[in-house]
């Protein structure tokens, strides 16, 4: 079997291996071991991938494999990776892996809880090496479903209305999605011949204008939901609040991010005549997702609202770059997906962890966990400077390269647009900062606190992995910018 | 006549000689041997189901009034494993002390039902049609009023059979003014003679309207919700699932054939139609409480989508029409077997008695959630590849808002099915259904819906075959 399937077979069987445990215990051993092999495998492919990338191998996508499944509709089981997937896997094989030491101490049905958690992120996998549209629509939906048992049996809050909201806008995305991708495989041949859902095939032809015209929208709506996009942003903030722990993670972390790359990968890239035709108009609502966020967040005064908000405005923020049509300002809005995904990943960790030990997560409730817990402290405050875009952090370098490329436009419209956004990393700092000041550095405002602990040592592990590859992505983001970089090249020359 | 064309009816002969079988079965039995009636019954049903998918021979019989082709046998094959499953899933219900004694009616008539849907499928001539579809009709009315000491049922049944009775007087009077004006009754000269002209096309509408009843699309669709949830529950599946499905596929045949030459003008009528149904269907199941009730008006909007199949006339079309009733039977009898069960081992059948059914009967909800995800489209159960399909084969022809408005209302869809999911998963339950263990047969049943609709979806050689032996307009 290839490397590739192994990355979707290893959570199928882990899922299978969760239904034969006895008790919650095993059930978190068999999900931890499952998801160390998923990080490594995932690390296995990266560095092979660079490894080819070094010798010479300049095929748009590696390690594809193809096998016939429906033969009367051309539709393959056809996958394989290019940089811009490389990097979405390995930041999904972190966060889920952070996330299983997250959920540590579910255990209130904790085999259920695993088996939705992994099954939902063997979906993400499957979506991040598809390369045939029906397969990556497939593993889309298997992403999206679980969401939903998950927010709502574990959840907490209006977790049952969060839930509904969520798979219901979603689903709702993703019935606009199914229309676009029809209407792309239907004019997938303009030119006669078979009509084909293959990604790179349709690359190659030109769909009709007025068919991108009609399907562009269609497609880039039915992913932008995903990803946050203004005014269909509505699911992000009472879902993630309403989720536990872990699902907040992946959700924010991952499931946000298959918006941004659906948009880049399939609206993008196969409409590009309708994405420069009608870009414009998503600038706009991408603009507004940006500053309208980031002002939402600061009127937050609970932690996973703030974060919440904060996800809407740096997700709005990749869509934003895409836009851009440029490589700088594409290759940082890749950056930015895999940054916000550790970012925000890290975030709800910390948060889950806090929540666990005050039982709130009013900021004006809280005061002085530094003292009581610096390890978590010192971790949300390196993360805090993440998101407002410290420099050595990730933050930094995705916002840095996506201001940088947006700013290359000279016309007017995409100036204004640019420094729009740019405002909202001021908005960021008031919102971090101010979580920050009280939450860490006030006066301990409640008894109990003075006699909490810091965190356990599954909770280090989920902290350092997510801090690591922050800092990591932070210090050293070369090797990860020129993987991006040059998947985007065809997308570019498409575009122009 | 020679004997190898005789044989060529012989899914209709099979099912003739299980029928007189079981009939005897019941002379010669004695008074404590009903409950190896129906076993007796089932096993030799099975043998009918198996006997189906032996390759045969195809052609015409009786002058044209009888055809047969290999999507006619498929159909059938299709319809019988349905009902296999149905009769499965009431064994346990038949042997309840108020059913004691008329257990072998409940299966002859439901057999005979299925004789009359075999020959309205193969039928050549609009005669033949008639006769299967009075077949099929009448005794279902009986079955609805099965459990006659329940008001419900009986109102069922009388519903039911003055209805039917009145939408085959509208057929019938359709077929009349098509035979005035084409001067036979034989679909293959009815194609050729037919021009479009005004009492034509009336015609056409009126039969039209027949069919419509019996797939109830709306506005021919009041009577379902009232007979659905008064019939018996092993009936109301059966209607919803085996007797649309068979409607379905006459529908099919007829459009694609006897009325192509009108084709833009029946296209036009099922696009209002198709948005219609779906919606009206929708929206009244998302009210509904009675579990019954609602997979009644779930299973209208499910009809809903089937149209845009039927929209397409193409190939992929037909196909996926054909591809989506075989996951339709799968599913929503998946769907109708945990009810029946529950409903027979505890006689609960409102939505508020499944809060928390997973704490007690976790395999039962697990099942009616993919069964569920599967009405609604979602990966990985079968239901997805049927919806996409079918939604292909609508926006093949260009009809995008047509399938924008059917993905959204796949997506009200998703909300109601998803409130079944919510009351067995998440909600809270001084007293839910306490666990019981089902007998076997339930569970075979069970288990076969489960494994068509984890099975057909992948295995993309069933897609490939139906495709290969369909054809467009």
């Amino acid at each position: 079997m290839d490397m590739l399937t192994l990355l979707i077979v290893i959570p199928v069987l882990t899922v299978a291996g969760i239904l034969f445990c006895k008790d919650f215990k095993q059930v978190r051993v068999v999900a931890a071991i499952g998801m160390s092999l998923q990080l490594i495998l995932s690390i296995v492919v990266a560095v092979s991938y660079l490894n080819e990338r070094l010798a010479g191998n300049d095929a748009l996508v590696l390690f594809s494999q193809k096998y016939i499944w429906f033969q009367s509709l051309n539709i393959h089981y056809f996958i394989g990776v290019d940089g811009v997937a490389v990097a979405m896997i390995l930041l999904t094989a972190i966060v889920i892996f952070s996330g299983v030491f997250a959920s540590w101490h579910v255990e209130h049905q904790t085999k259920e809880f695993f088996a939705s958690l992994i099954l939902l992120s063997s979906g993400v996998f499957g979506f991040f090496i598809s390369l045939d549209l029906f397969t990556m629509f497939l593993f889309y939906e298997i992403a999206v479903i679980p969401m939903y048992l998950l927010i709502g049996i574990w959840g907490s809050g209006p977790k049952e209305y969060a839930a509904m909201k969520l798979t219901l806008m979603l689903m709702g995305g993703s019935a606009l999605l199914l229309v676009g991708l029809l209407g792309i495989y239907f004019n997938s041949a303009p030119d006669g011949g078979a009509l084909t859902f293959n990604i790179l095939e349709i690359a190659k032809v030109h769909i009709p204008v007025e068919a991108q015209r009609l399907f562009f929208p269609l497609t880039f709506l039915g992913f932008g939901v995903l990803g946050a996009l203004f005014p269909f942003h509505t699911w992000s903030p009472d879902g993630h609040a309403s989720a536990p722990t872990a699902v907040s993670m992946l959700h924010a972390g991952v499931l946000m991010k298959l918006g941004g790359y659906g948009c880049y990968k399939v609206a993008i890239f196969l409409l590009p005549d309708g994405a420069k035709e009608l870009g414009w108009i998503f600038i706009i609502l991408t603009g507004i997702s940006v500053i309208y966020g980031a002002f939402g967040a600061v009127v937050q005064k609970d932690l996973k609202y703030i974060n919440a908000y904060s996800s809407v405005s740096h997700c709005g923020l990749v869509l934003f770059a895409l836009l851009m049509f440029n490589k700088t300002a594409m290759t940082g809005a890749i950056l930015q997906m895999v940054s916000h995904g550790l970012m925000c990943a890290l975030f709800f960790g910390l948060i889950g962890m806090i929540y666990g030990r005050t039982h709130t997560r009013m900021i004006d409730q809280m005061g002085g966990i530094m003292k009581v817990m610096p390890f978590l402290g010192v971790a949300y405050v390196i993360c805090g400077m993440a998101s407002l875009g410290l420099p050595g952090l990730s933050g930094f370098v995705a916002e840095m390269t996506i201001f940088f490329g947006a700013f290359q436009h000279t016309d007017m419209f995409h100036r204004v647009a640019t420094v729009v956004a740019c405002a909202s990393i001021v908005v960021t700092a008031v919102y971090i900062l101010r979580a920050l000041g009280i939450m860490l550095f006030g006066p301990i405002k409640d008894e109990h606190f003075l006699h909490l602990t810091d965190a356990t040592w599954e909770e280090r592990l989920t902290v350092i992995t997510l801090l690591v590859a922050i800092i990591g992505v932070g210090t050293a983001p070369l090797w990860l910018s020129d993987m991006i970089g040059d998947s985007l090249n065809i997308v570019i020359a498409r575009i122009l | 006549m020679r004997l190898e064309e005789f044989l060529l009816m012989r899914h209709e002969l099979v099912l003739c000689a299980v029928i007189v079988l079981i009939l005897l079965a019941e002379l010669f039995a004695g008074k404590g041997t009903r409950t190896s009636i129906i076993y007796f019954s089932i096993g030799i049903f099975l043998l009918n189901v198996v006997a189906g998918f032996i390759p045969t021979t195809y052609g015409s019989i009786f002058g044209g009034m009888y055809r047969t082709w290999e999507l006619v046998v498929d159909m059938k094959n299709i319809l019988n494993v349905g009902v296999f499953v149905v009769l499965l899933q009431s064994a346990k219900w038949l042997q309840t002390e108020e059913n004691e004694g008329k257990a072998t009616e409940f299966i002859l008539l439901l057999l005979s039902t299925l004789l009359g849907m075999f020959f309205m499928i193969s039928s050549g001539d609009f005669l033949m049609f008639y006769l299967g579809l009075e077949l099929a009709t009448i005794p279902i009315a009986a079955l609805a009023a099965y459990e006659k000491h329940k008001e419900q049922s009986a109102e069922a049944g009388i519903k039911l059979i003055l209805l039917a009775g009145l939408s085959s007087g509208i057929t019938l009077f359709g077929i009349s003014m098509l035979y005035g004006t084409n001067g036979s009754i034989f679909f293959g000269e009815v194609e050729q003679t037919f021009v479009a002209g005004n009492l034509q096309v009336l015609g056409f509408i009126f039969f039209l309207s027949g069919l419509a009843f019996k797939i109830s699309l709306v506005p021919f669709h009041l009577w379902t919700a009232d007979v659905y949830e008064g019939a018996p529950i092993n009936v109301t599946s059966y209607l919803s699932v085996i007797s649309k499905g068979a409607a379905v596929f006459i529908l099919l045949i007829l459009l694609f054939t006897v009325f192509r030459s009108i084709t833009v003008m029946w296209t036009d009528m099922l696009y209002a139609i198709a948005i219609l149904t779906m919606t009206i269907g929708n929206l009244f199941a998302i009210r509904q409480q009675n579990l019954k009730r609602f997979l009644a008006f779930s299973s209208i909007a499910q009809a809903g989508f089937i149209l845009l199949g039927l929209i397409g006339g193409s190939v992929l079309g037909m196909t996926s029409v054909v591809y989506f009733v075989m996951i339709y039977i799968f599913s929503n009898l998946g769907a109708f077997g945990v009810i029946s069960a529950i409903s027979v081992y505890t006689g609960k059948e409102n939505m508020d008695d499944y809060n928390g059914l997973y704490q007690t009967n976790p395999k039962l909800s697990l099942v009616l959630m993919l069964s569920l995800f599967s009405l609604a489209g979602i990966p990985p159960v079968a239901g997805f590849f049927g919806k996409f399909f079918l939604f292909a084969a609508a926006a093949q022809k260009g009809y995008y808002l047509l399938v924008i408005i059917a993905t959204l209302n796949a997506t009200i869809s998703l909300y109601y099915y998803l409130l079944v999911v919510k009351a067995m998963f998440i909600n809270k339950n001084e007293q839910p259904v306490p666990y019981f263990k089902s007998d076997n047969l339930t569970r075979i049943g069970i288990i076969i819906c489960v494994a068509g609709m984890l099975v057909i979806g992948f295995a993309s050689g069933i897609w490939d075959y139906l495709h290969s032996i369909s054809f467009g307009i």
